[in-house]
């Protein structure tokens, strides 16, 4: 298993070094810096705690740090904490009474859309300042600016290969918590948890906060490596259906998982897009829906989960 | 009361009809199958899309092509059921949402596949009554009507009829209704056949008031479910009473700011409710 991980470390290394093109470099860091977000919502998603919500702390994220920028001026370094504060704010308003008031299953999903309508309905009246639905873009600096944030293509690599690594780690750190195997009795029976003293509203902040945060962050990098924010495709039901979709392909379970759900939707996507062009608009999304049904029907554990329960079977 | 305030309340009043109507047919398959349909909507868009085919592009007459419709869109709605949510009946809720939420992607890109993205118009006038300085759309006073009529037959139907019966127990004991000799296989597949049903018969009224394009859905998908979950599971009455009360929200909102501000309104509304009364409005408290 090392010896897998550090292969994979070394692979990942190379990119920047080798002979490929802006546009092969460009769909790494998409998929790196997707399967971050991936990977943060599988954090609560795991659990349970399926949220469509998530498409609110992204667009919170982007959104905050843009126009802070743009506006006043202020470095992304200020920008982005204060987008992922109002995220985690956001999250403990909405999560603290679902956890109370036992909001769970059908319901939580459905409040948290309409969280997520809610921020990208704000965003969009209130054009003014956000451009609406014609999105809006940060204002442009020379490139490799670290106090605005901006950079060559070559060093967002580095940026997105960092942040995920990161995301991985947390994941990991929450694996092997004591959050984990309480938020694992609180999924399987949130009576009994809390009838053995477990804490069951401060366990599901916990990782919903950490999910919050690190959606937050990855969707205000994302603004900044695409230069671009639009409320359709950083907030609202689309953007958060995709991060469910992808995270529950790849498989929400294993910690490599979402990684997976990010190269297979990303990839599959440039490759119909490539293949058809313009010709075939909706090409890529039907055989996508298509094979997410297919997933939560035969698959429901994703890619990885299959393999990892494989590879179980080999060693027993 | 000014004057077009008025039409704002009025115009809510009749917008409230088709969403009581939508609401109605999800409520049916929330409360009875227990599942969530978040493609709802995107049926009622495929029914669109069908009368828009049927009339627009050849010519059937709309008295046809709009009962075609609601055929075509019940039995989407019974393979909905069959080919997505029957094989995963048993499992986890939320992977039945999930499931039709790939049916949503599935559906719009399929629908841009076929159509493009354009928004496309029936290209039908119907005419503006007036009353007083009130202005009334009359495709608007239809869809109302005929909603309204749409949903006394259904309660009719649950009502009087054995099979009506037969779907109002189930919703209400899964168990013990198959040792009463219903088979609830039976009854979920009618059930969803109803649902896509009323689906239809809202596509055939909204095509007359709006466009049609592959993300329509979107737009009044997810008030449908904050409606379906604010008027309370199983309870008709509710989902009608919440219809009214959102679309006012949305109308007479949309009147005094934007019509995003009002969305708004109506979704922190719903979050609201879901937290002080999580049964809804007229539900039973379980």
């Amino acid at each position: 298993m090392k010896i897998a991980w550090t292969l994979l470390g070394a692979a990942l290394l190379l990119p920047p070094f080798l002979p490929i093109s802006e546009y092969t470099l460009h769909i790494l860091i998409l998929v790196l810096l997707w399967a971050f977000v991936y990977t943060a919502w599988t954090i609560m998603g795991r659990f349970g705690l399926v949220s469509l919500g998530h498409g609110a702390f992204l667009g919170l994220g982007t959104y905050a740090t843009a126009l802070l920028w743009n506006h006043w001026g202020l470095t992304p370094w200020l920008g982005l904490p204060l987008g992922i504060a109002t995220a985690v704010l956001v999250a403990l308003v909405i999560g603290y009474p679902c956890s109370r008031f036992k909001v769970v299953g059908h319901y939580f999903a459905l409040v948290t859309l309409a969280l997520t309508e809610v921020v990208r309905l704000s965003i969009v009246a209130w054009r003014d300042v956000t451009g609406g639905s014609l999105g809006m873009t940060p204002d442009l600096v020379p490139a490799n600016s670290l106090m605005a944030l901006q950079f060559t293509r070559i060093t967002w690599y580095w940026v997105a290969l960092g942040v995920w690594a990161v995301g991985l780690v947390i994941w990991h750190r929450v694996d092997r918590s004591m959050t984990r195997s309480a938020m694992d009795a609180i999924s399987d029976d949130e009576t009994a948890a809390a009838a053995v003293g477990i804490d069951v509203t401060r366990q599901k902040l916990t990782v919903t906060i950490i999910s919050a945060a690190l959606t937050a962050l990855g969707g205000g990098l994302i603004g900044q490596y695409q230069m671009y924010l639009n409320p359709e495709t950083m907030a609202g039901v689309g953007v958060s259906l995709q991060i469910v979709f992808a995270a529950i392909s790849g498989g929400m379970y294993v910690i490599l998982g979402p990684t997976v759900g990010a190269v297979l939707t990303i990839v599959l996507q440039e490759f119909l897009r490539v293949l058809f062009g313009t010709h075939f608009i909706g090409a890529a999304p039907t055989i996508y829906g298509i094979m997410l049904i297919l997933f939560i029907i035969f698959m429901p554990t994703g890619i990885c989960g299959v393999v990892a329960e494989r590879m179980r079977r080999k060693r027993a | 009361m000014d004057i077009f305030l008025l039409e704002a309340v009025v115009n809510g009043i009749l917008l409230g009809g088709v969403l009581a109507l939508l609401a109605l047919g999800l409520n049916l398959i929330f409360g009875v199958i227990d599942v969530v349909w978040i493609a709802y909507a995107e049926l009622v868009m495929c029914g669109m899309y069908a009368i828009y085919w049927l009339y627009a592009v050849h010519g059937v007459p709309l008295f046809l092509a709009a009962p075609m419709a609601i055929v075509f869109v019940a039995i989407l709605g019974m393979l909905v059921h069959k080919l997505i949510i029957s094989p995963i009946l048993g499992s986890a809720p939320i992977n039945q949402l999930l499931a039709t939420g790939g049916l949503l992607f599935f559906l719009q890109s399929f629908a841009t596949l076929l159509f493009g993205a354009d928004f496309r118009n029936i290209g039908l006038r119907l005419p503006i009554i007036e009353i007083g300085d009130l202005f009334i759309s009359f495709a608007r006073l239809m869809a109302f009507s005929v909603a309204l009529l749409g949903m006394v037959v259904l309660w009719l139907f649950l009502k009087r009829t054995y099979v009506g019966t037969a779907i109002r127990a189930i919703a209400q004991d899964r168990e013990i209704m198959v040792l009463m000799g219903v088979d609830p296989k039976r009854v979920y597949l009618i059930t969803s056949a109803l649902g896509g049903g009323l689906a239809g018969l809202a596509s055939a009224l909204l095509v007359l008031q709006y466009d049609v394009h592959p993300f329509i859905g979107l737009s009044f998908g997810p008030i449908t479910f904050m409606i379906c979950v604010l008027g309370g599971l199983g309870s008709m009455i509710g989902g009608f009473v919440a219809a009214f009360i959102m679309s006012q929200i949305i109308s007479v909102g949309g009147f005094y700011t934007s019509i995003e501000l009002s969305y708004v309104l109506a979704f922190l509304l719903f979050i609201v409710m879901i937290f002080v009364r999580p049964q809804g409005l007229f539900g039973v408290k379980s």
